[in-house]
């Protein structure tokens, strides 16, 4: 339970786990873009895709099936789309027919399109949270964030508020299983009943731990005031993230990418 | 003046019907270790409010090397000399990664860049926690936790550690590992402390003990001083050291044992008395 | 109702690299009438082991036994809510689980989910267990449990455990954070409680002196397994063995190991009036033989 805060991270000393989290943050916007640009039914495009998330996966020494498993979190979406897809799809050629259902090969094309589509985005994400501490993450976009200090954005708050909540989330998760076990030992039933009487029965758990989340803002609060916390103003900062040639590499890599799935698009007018 | 002055403190939370503390009279020397002690709402907590201005007196004064702690203009330059180490260890961390929370008081005091990360290496070891330096808080014991909590004060540098009874939630292996280490800090780098706490075991390691009752401060006195008042403290709701308490009942029963307080001295005594048969 | 466990033993999260086994083969009987403490580090396996006996965790395959009274823990069929209401189960900082608009509502909580009582009876038994655990009912039933004190806070979530009237009590660290007190008073709220409808007491305890003092019975944990169980006269003697476990030994558990290391014997039962007992009858006897 408290290796929530590790989210997927898969601890190693890699290539891309020793990128600067803000570029792998910049890719991986990239990257999805990316695969958004490959037009319909240019399957040569996700080859291309699949071929960069290999590339990126054997570099950063995770197991491929740890990026595969990504998937299986959007399995039923990933499903629930292509079904919906296939069955309401009227266009092109019908292949088969039975009472409201046309299954046509136009829709088939689509609903293996979507379903590749998501699957690459995901498996793409999948490998910034698997080489990226949640820490790591937020001091990337904190960083990422700073230029909208100019629109009063507060950046600096923005980032404390993300760091203090991933700090707590075991902590809370720890709290939330206490609080259930002591419910439960007073006869508590959270299993049974119909869906209004399970939403009643999780009072005697969300109202202590609102009462305890609180007291521990307080305390926090307290302690941050006293080690001199006054914001952003004259606050230095210890972690400096800074680029090296693995993030220029990733780079060039990225715009190639992209480069290729353009001339993918323009050069085969047919899909292929 | 001395390092700490508290002259005739008084303190009333908001809507409080009485006074959380009446009249506190209070001197530490530099380099000092004073436990205060006192029965649950007896207000030894709000003093270590004070002290750090957490809280402002509604009367008196309060001067920390000559900053007065009841001016909210000069707080962040109290604040840079006093620590305050909490009882809770899950609620006084910031960070998720022990260097990380470290970093954070010396970040807010404004310390360059290149000077944060040889005070995460000072207060870090000062602690004995060095090895843990990119761990994930949460999976460390809660006096690693405090210790760490330690550390992240002891960055800001400060001329005295408050401890609010920052051992109350640990188990006996963790009370240890925390007291060891005030204990060392207090006696290597002369570090003045102020333990707030109840275990009359850690009483035993302060130079001076304050009693707390209702707001007063009532006894003051060396440990053996303050634990040969045994009525007393009892009247204060507060109990004597179990060694104390077995000295006394031998006493009663017509050995000669002096006023003895830890369970090491009672036990050279023992040896002394009750010679071999 | 007696506990008795067999080759119990349980892991975290099978399977995966985080594997934690946390009981490792423990076989352990409690019987009736016990004020049994159970002693160990941190992750020694004691909260895992006591949080079985209401099937809060349940035991792994593997495991021989598990029993409390007529109730067979291992069988599918075992019927846990009537188990939890004999086996009262107060945790760690017991007041953060209030969470009810009042005080009578919080106590009555456990009551109503286990039996089905009219509206005067449940008021009388929320009564009575709010009395009995030293607070005025007139005076707290209608205010939130948020707003009393720490130690009232705490009194009040014991009143909602033994409302049931269980015959088992498990109490995990009671009293931590407790002034000295407040620690006092604790502990003669257990000795009342153990005298009535509460058959066994088993407490989870850092504390040896409080051990020593008030338990007839303790086990001692360490890494998954049961160490020892006996009665604290014998336990303390091993004060050596208990201290390289890094555990605390009692203060007269200390002296008495001293004094046998300077030859001399005191045979007691660790608690304090009686160490000094013994100690003075061996005192004033070397003075008579001078």
């Amino acid at each position: 339970m408290k290796d929530v805060a590790f989210g997927q991270y898969y601890p190693a000393r890699s290539f891309v786990h020793r990128m600067d989290p803000r570029f792998k943050i910049v890719l991986s916007i990239a990257y999805i873009v990316a695969v958004f640009l490959v037009r319909e039914f240019h399957f040569l495009g996700f080859a291309a895709a699949f071929a960069f998330i290999v590339i990126a996966t054997a570099v950063s020494r995770v197991p491929f099936f740890k990026v595969l498993k990504s998937v299986k979190g959007i399995l039923f979406f990933v499903i629930f789309s292509s079904v919906l897809q296939v069955l309401f799809n009227r266009e092109g050629t019908v292949l088969a027919e039975w009472w409201v259902i046309v299954i046509t090969d136009v829709g088939l094309l689509r609903a293996a399109f979507i379903t590749l589509r998501i699957m690459l985005v995901v498996m793409g994400t999948a490998i910034l949270t698997l080489t990226t501490t949640p820490v790591e993450i937020a001091d990337g976009l904190e960083s990422l964030l700073t230029p909208l200090k100019w629109i009063k954005f507060p950046v600096h708050e923005f980032a404390l508020i993300m760091s203090i909540a991933l700090r707590f989330i075991p902590t809370l998760m720890d709290e939330t299983e206490r609080i259930i076990n002591a419910q439960k030992a007073r006869g508590a039933d959270f299993e049974s009943g119909n869906l209004f009487k399970r939403i009643r029965a999780l009072i005697p758990i969300l109202i202590p731990l609102l009462v305890s989340s609180f007291r521990r803002a307080d305390e926090l609060g307290d302690a941050m005031d006293a080690r001199c916390y006054s914001g952003a103003k004259g606050r230095t900062k210890y972690k400096k993230m800074r680029p090296t040639y693995r993030d220029f590499i990733a780079l060039a890599l990225m715009a190639g990418l992209i480069a290729g799935i353009v001339l993918l698009n323009g050069v085969l007018g047919v899909p292929v | 003046m001395s390092f700490i002055e508290a002259k005739e403190v008084y303190y009333r939370y908001p809507q409080a019907e009485k006074d959380a503390l009446c009249g506190v009279d209070l001197t530490v020397e530099k380099g000092e270790y004073v436990a205060v002690i006192g029965h649950n709402g007896s207000g030894k907590s709000t003093l270590a409010r004070l002290l750090n201005g957490l809280l402002q007196p509604t009367k008196g004064e309060i001067f920390v090397d000559g900053i007065s702690a009841a001016d909210k203009k000069t707080l962040f330059e109290l604040r840079k000399r006093v620590g305050v180490v909490f009882q809770n260890p899950d609620n006084q961390l910031v960070a998720s990664i022990v260097e990380d929370d470290v970093a954070f008081g010396p970040e807010n005091i404004g310390v360059p860049r290149k000077e944060i990360g040889e005070r995460i290496d000072f207060a870090l070891s000062a602690v004995g926690m060095q090895e843990y330096r990119k761990s994930m808080a949460s999976r460390l014991s809660g006096g690693q936790k405090q210790r760490v909590a330690i550390a992240g004060v002891l960055a800001i540098r400060p001329e005295v550690l408050i401890l609010d009874e920052s051992t109350a939630m640990l188990d006996p292996r963790g009370r240890r590992e925390v007291t060891d280490v005030v204990k060392k800090l207090n006696r290597e780098n002369g570090m003045t402390v102020l333990a707030v706490t109840h275990y009359m075991d850690e009483v035993c390691e302060a130079d001076r003990v304050l009693v707390l009752s209702d707001g007063k401060i009532v006894m003051s006195g060396t440990p053996a001083e303050i634990f040969s008042r045994e009525e007393e403290l009892e009247k204060y709701e507060l109990d004597v050291p179990v060694p104390a308490r077995i000295a006394a009942m031998l006493r009663a029963g017509g050995m000669e044992i002096g006023r003895i307080y830890t369970k090491e001295e009672l036990g050279d005594e023992l040896c002394r008395l009750l010679p071999k048969i | 109702m007696q506990i008795v466990a067999e080759n119990l033993s349980h892991v975290y999260s099978p399977k995966s690299k985080f594997a934690v086994s946390a009981l490792k083969n423990v076989s352990l009987t409690i019987d009736e009438g016990e004020f049994f403490g159970i002693i160990g580090h941190t992750g020694s396996g004691k909260s895992t082991f006591i949080q079985h006996l209401n099937g809060l965790i349940k035991a792994d395959k593997g495991s021989k036994k598990l029993t409390v009274g007529e109730f067979d823990l291992l069988d599918k069929k075992c019927d846990f809510k009537k188990l939890r209401s004999k086996v009262g189960m107060v945790f760690q900082y017991p007041e953060y689980q209030l969470f009810a608009d009042t005080v009578a509502e919080d106590v009555a909580f456990g009551l109503k989910n286990f039996e089905r009582l009219s509206e005067e009876e449940t008021a009388a038994r929320v009564r009575e267990a709010i009395e009995t655990v030293g607070l005025s009912y007139e005076e707290v039933k209608e205010k939130s449990p948020f707003d009393l004190s720490g130690g009232q806070k705490r009194r009040v979530a014991i009143a909602g455990v033994i409302v049931t009237k269980p015959e088992i009590l498990v109490l995990d660290e009671p009293v931590a954070g407790l002034d000295p007190k407040g620690k006092k008073e604790f502990f003669a709220l257990l000795h009342a409680l153990h005298g009535g409808f509460v058959k066994t007491v088993v407490i989870v305890s850092h504390d040896m002196d409080n051990v020593a003092e008030h338990c007839t019975k303790a086990a001692v944990f360490e890494n998954g397994e049961v160490w020892k169980v006996a009665p604290p006269k014998e336990l303390f003697k091993e004060a050596e063995t208990l201290a390289e476990m890094g555990l605390d030994v009692p203060v007269t558990g200390y002296l008495a190991a001293r004094l046998a290391a300077n030859g001399v014997k005191i045979d007691t039962d660790f608690t304090e009036r009686d160490f000094a007992r013994k100690v003075l009858e061996t005192y004033r006897r070397a003075e008579e033989g001078r």
